[in-house]
């Protein structure tokens, strides 16, 4: 029941639906799966590229997924830092610096990630993967396939930069037509934070019958916190 | 009691107030008592408490003093002569009906039964006239929807035209049973037909047409919920889509008179449904000079029944998509309407 | 804001429909020899039938609609990236604003995953009062939905009763949570708080008044001819494209597909241990959509019946450190939200927040299939259609 936090080393076990989807699919697809790896019982399987919109097939014809559930992008550059190391700014995560990649890893920066799950059988779905090199992020579209594709790949195209061959209207979906940039990436920053950095504690009342405590801030209504003082 | 000598003009002047004031105040009570204290108690709530202290009955007079001192906006590209002109011929139509409704022996504002209105074998015009008269808020409607240069107006308007028109011969095709079992137009006759009926042998009771007529009381009350747009047959209107249809670009006193118009026609509807199937003014046992004290009492009591079953169907049903509306109006209403008159003219000449 | 270049025609798929769903068409072909011109009609974004900031471009010949855009991104609120930069506590009170009916039941699949992750299983009774607050929440949701169905099809009063009804199972979540819409109330590793003393007898009495407020519906909705009439062979959708849209929830089941996560999907709570049953209705219409929810409404009263019958006694939280730092790891948890499949893949780099997260929203996928679903309707069939599919805003822009 209450193990202790820390994950252990091996791949959990597939699923035996899983480790069923992924025989076939290492059959039809042989050489085209890079790497494949088990993920707390599901299996995510990295195709190259130029069999992107085979694996769809593959799992819609031969494996019988007839459900899309989303497809999604990632970009592995590591997040940057807004609250200094050490500082004991618990406020937003310090994410580590080095370039790591995840579950069945991955040849560079950016991948996408697809999920396809099957109707008719119990717990029957693959996660696919693949990567795409920095200065050529296009993919096919699996429009033609799964016609839900339509809006998940407006999405990676409006947020990553991602260019789906074959789809209709490759065109904004959320953001405004005019937006310039990918706000997912990495590199393009949470405005809101650089313009107004988090302002920790501020207005802390002692609770009654307890002295007021010496480090916490009694910030006024603007809540000026001088520099130097921690949250 | 002895008659007073009162000139043309002043009796003109007289009747033009009254009926100027009872539409407004017929408007204000249906709209108070059905649509925001029946409604919401209907609903499980209370409908407005505060205004005037005793269950809020000062809130549509506040209402209407909010809409009079609003702006007078009109869209930029509306037409503005026929923009201002569509909700008078609205109200217009309303105030035409109640001039006919009787509400006592003597107590009417034109009873249209003498010349030059009665000649020969007619005796009055009531029933025509009123049919007639309700029937030019058509026009109010589709000017109000064309002038507002709304595309949201215009579909709105559209369906009104097409719903009202279809929905007119149902209403007529009602009376016209009525009609033909008491002999005459003129809705004082068709009262005292009823008053001067017999029931069952006992003379002096009454003699309501409903008993005979309730297939042309259905239609009629039917074919009044489409006249006047509310639910079941509200697409005109439509609140979740089109968001108050024809009316939507109007505001402050225009949309008043709308308002006025819609409620004083459903007061006038329930007035003529009450007075053509439920006996209007008359009670049993009741004549001359007390029945013209009496009778509008007894009007109005009726009227609030029937307008009670109106409003409950409009808080009731959905509403109708316009194709299938019409096909209940073409396909239903007018068949079983004519049925009804021949079933009433071969009962007639057989009894 | 976003330009109007509709898709060309011909790139929507085609599918083999049986041509006997659409047979209300043929009474809508007139003016055919009369080339009247299409009027562009602009559906929202603020307008009461969107049921918030959806905002629908149709092409209208008409009363007919020859073509349908969804412009959706008004309450776009950029999630994934705020993501990026929260910590996990930070995150649980974000998420619950997804889907603000039933926000409870959003929080759910962020805190398994984690909880993966950390390799942590929460105690039963967390478990049990996790199941019993989402199935509260779903009854929540899908009173509000048969009421305001009722109101986009035309009939005021059942909006006021599934109002009325709803505020008791609010005020249950409130008396247990402290919040009635958003009750951050998952804790990775368990529950926040124990229910409050009289709790069970009074939850016992509101679900017995929603069995009795579903009966109602029944006779004011399911049974009105107008109703039917209205909702019935409008906005079907086949069961192999809703499949493929990623149409999910009660709108696939209502298309007859036996699927329901918690049935079907990697076990998560205790659905296992509760008998009870999915619905499915074969026709894909409005109607079934409506009938569905109501079936699912009573079925999830039932289960908490169940569930305060056999609740166990015992902890609420997992020993979890004060600095909650996830493994490194990827997971990918979905359950059965009142709006359909709600997934978050969550990818983990051992710090105290995720270093990404992909949330698959129910209504993002429902949403999709509008502009096939909307071919060749009538205007009153677009809101009666909207209305049936169920979305919220906040669900589809995150």
């Amino acid at each position: 029941m209450a193990d202790s936090p820390v994950a252990t080393e091996e791949v959990p076990a597939l699923r035996e639906q899983a480790a069923d989807a992924l025989t076939r699919l290492q059959a039809e697809l042989d050489d085209a799966i890079v790497e494949h790896a088990g993920m707390f019982g599901d299996v995510v399987v990295r195709v190259r590229r130029d069999a992107w919109r085979r694996s769809a097939q593959v799992c819609k014809d031969g494996l019988g997924c007839d459900y899309l559930s989303f497809i999604a992008g990632i970009d592995w550059m590591p997040t940057p830092a807004v609250v200094e190391e050490g500082s004991g700014d618990t406020s937003a995560p310090a994410q580590p610096k080095d370039q790591t990649y995840g579950v069945a890893g991955s040849d560079g920066r950016y991948q996408l990630l697809a999920l396809v799950e099957s109707t008719r059988r119990q717990s029957w779905r693959v996660i696919l993967k693949t990567d795409l090199p920095d200065d050529d992020l296009h993919a096919e579209s699996w429009v033609s396939l799964y016609p839900g594709a339509d809006w998940h790949e407006r999405e990676a195209w409006e947020m990553y930069g991602f260019v789906f061959d074959g789809h209709p209207s490759l065109r904004h979906l959320y953001l405004p037509s005019e937006f310039e940039g990918h706000p997912l990436r990495k590199d393009y920053p949470l405005l809101a934070r650089e313009v107004k950095p988090w302002p920790g504690l501020v207005d802390v009342e002692p609770m009654p019958g307890e002295p007021a405590d010496d480090d916490a801030p009694t910030g006024t209504e603007t809540g000026a916190i001088e520099a130097g003082e921690s949250a | 009691m002895t008659a007073i000598e009162i000139g043309w003009g002043t009796t003109l002047a007289i009747k033009t107030v009254i009926v100027l004031g009872i539409v407004p105040l017929t408007a204000l009570i249906l709209g108070y008592v059905f649509l925001l204290k029946m409604m919401s108690h209907m609903q499980s709530r209370l409908g407005p408490m505060d205004p005037g202290g005793f269950h809020g009955w000062y809130q549509l007079i506040g209402d209407g003093i909010k809409f009079l001192q609003k702006e007078d906006i009109m869209p930029g590209e509306a037409d503005r002569r026929v923009f201002a002109l569509a909700p008078a011929i609205v109200v217009l139509s309303t105030f035409l009906v109640f001039v006919v409704i009787p509400a006592g022996p003597r107590v009417s504002v034109a009873s249209l039964d003498s010349a030059p209105f009665a000649k020969g074998a007619f005796d009055g015009v009531g029933v025509f006239y009123a049919l007639a008269v309700s029937s030019l808020s058509v026009i109010g409607v589709l000017m109000a929807g064309w002038a507002s240069s709304n595309k949201y107006a215009l579909l709105g308007a559209l369906r009104a035209a097409a719903q009202l028109i279809a929905y007119e011969l149902p209403l007529v095709l009602a009376v016209v049973g009525v009609v033909i079992q008491t002999g005459t137009m003129s809705l004082q006759g068709i009262v005292s037909f009823q008053q001067h009926g017999s029931l069952f042998g006992w003379s002096g009771v009454g003699f309501p047409l409903i008993l005979t007529q309730f297939v042309g009381f259905a239609l009629f009350m039917v074919a009044a919920q489409a006249e006047l747009t509310q639910p079941p047959f509200d697409m005109p209107v439509a609140e979740s889509e089109l968001v108050a249809g024809y009316m939507v670009e109007y505001t402050g006193f225009r949309f008043l008179f709308f308002f006025i118009g819609e409620f004083g026609t459903a007061f006038a509807f329930a007035a003529l449904a009450a007075t053509l199937f439920l006996g209007g003014w008359s009670v049993p046992w009741v004549h001359g000079t007390a029945a013209d004290f009496l009778g509008p009492v007894v009007l109005f009591a009726k009227v609030m029944f029937v307008a009670f079953l109106m409003f409950w169907a409009r808080f009731t049903y959905p509403r109708f998509r316009e194709d299938q509306l019409q096909a209940i109006a073409w396909k239903w209403l007018i068949p079983v309407a004519l049925a009804n008159i021949l079933l009433t003219g071969v009962l007639k000449v057989a009894f | 804001m976003t330009t109007t270049n509709l898709p060309p025609p011909g790139d929507l798929p085609e599918i083999a429909v049986d041509p006997a769903a659409f047979r209300h068409l043929a009474d809508a072909q007139v003016n055919v020899e009369l080339d009247t011109g299409d009027m562009v009609l602009n559906i929202g974004p603020q307008h009461p039938a969107t049921h918030g900031t959806l905002r629908l471009v149709v092409r209208l010949d008409g009363e007919r609609v020859v073509s349908a855009d969804p412009i959706i991104g008004y309450m776009h609120r950029g999630y994934e990236k705020l993501t990026e930069f929260r910590t996990y506590p930070q995150i649980t009170t974000l998420i619950n604003r997804i889907d603000w009916l039933s926000s409870f039941a959003n929080e759910v699949p962020f805190i398994e995953a984690a909880e993966h992750l950390m390799a942590i299983e929460a105690p039963p009774r967390a478990q049990y009062l996790r199941t019993i607050l989402t199935e509260l929440s779903r009854i929540a949701t899908f009173l509000l939905f048969l009421g305001e169905m009722g109101l986009q099809v035309g009939a005021i009063t059942p909006a006021f009763y599934g109002f009325r009804d709803r505020e008791y199972v609010l005020n249950l979540i409130e008396a247990v949570t402290g919040g009635r819409f958003h009750p951050n109330f998952n804790r990775i590793g368990g529950i926040k708080d124990d229910l409050p003393w009289g709790w069970i007898s009074e939850c016992r009495g509101v679900m017995n008044k929603t069995l009795a407020s579903c009966d109602e519906f029944d006779d004011l909705v399911v049974g009105n001819p107008i109703f039917q009439k209205r909702t019935r062979s409008i906005g079907i959708i086949p069961r192999e494209l809703g499949a493929a849209y990623g149409v999910s929830g009660s709108n696939l089941r209502a298309s007859g597909v036996d699927w329901d996560l918690r049935r079907d999907g990697p076990k998560y709570l205790v659905y296992d241990e509760l008998d009870w049953q999915v619905w499915t209705h074969p026709d894909g219409d409005s109607f079934s959509r409506y009938w569905v929810r109501l079936q699912e409404t009573r079925e999830s009263a039932r289960m908490v019946l169940q569930m305060l019958d056999q609740m166990p006694s015992g902890p609420l939280m997992a020993k979890v450190p004060r600095i909650i730092k996830v493994p490194e790891g990827e997971v990918f948890v979905n359950t059965e939200n009142p709006l359909g499949e709600m997934g978050y893949y969550v990818i983990s780099k051992g710090a105290t927040g995720p270093f990404r997260t992909k949330i698959r929203s129910a209504s993002f996928s429902n949403v999709s299939i509008l502009p096939w679903l909307l071919r060749g309707v009538y205007v009153p069939d677009i809101v009666t259609i909207l209305a049936s599919l169920y979305f919220i805003l906040g669900d589809i822009d995150r």
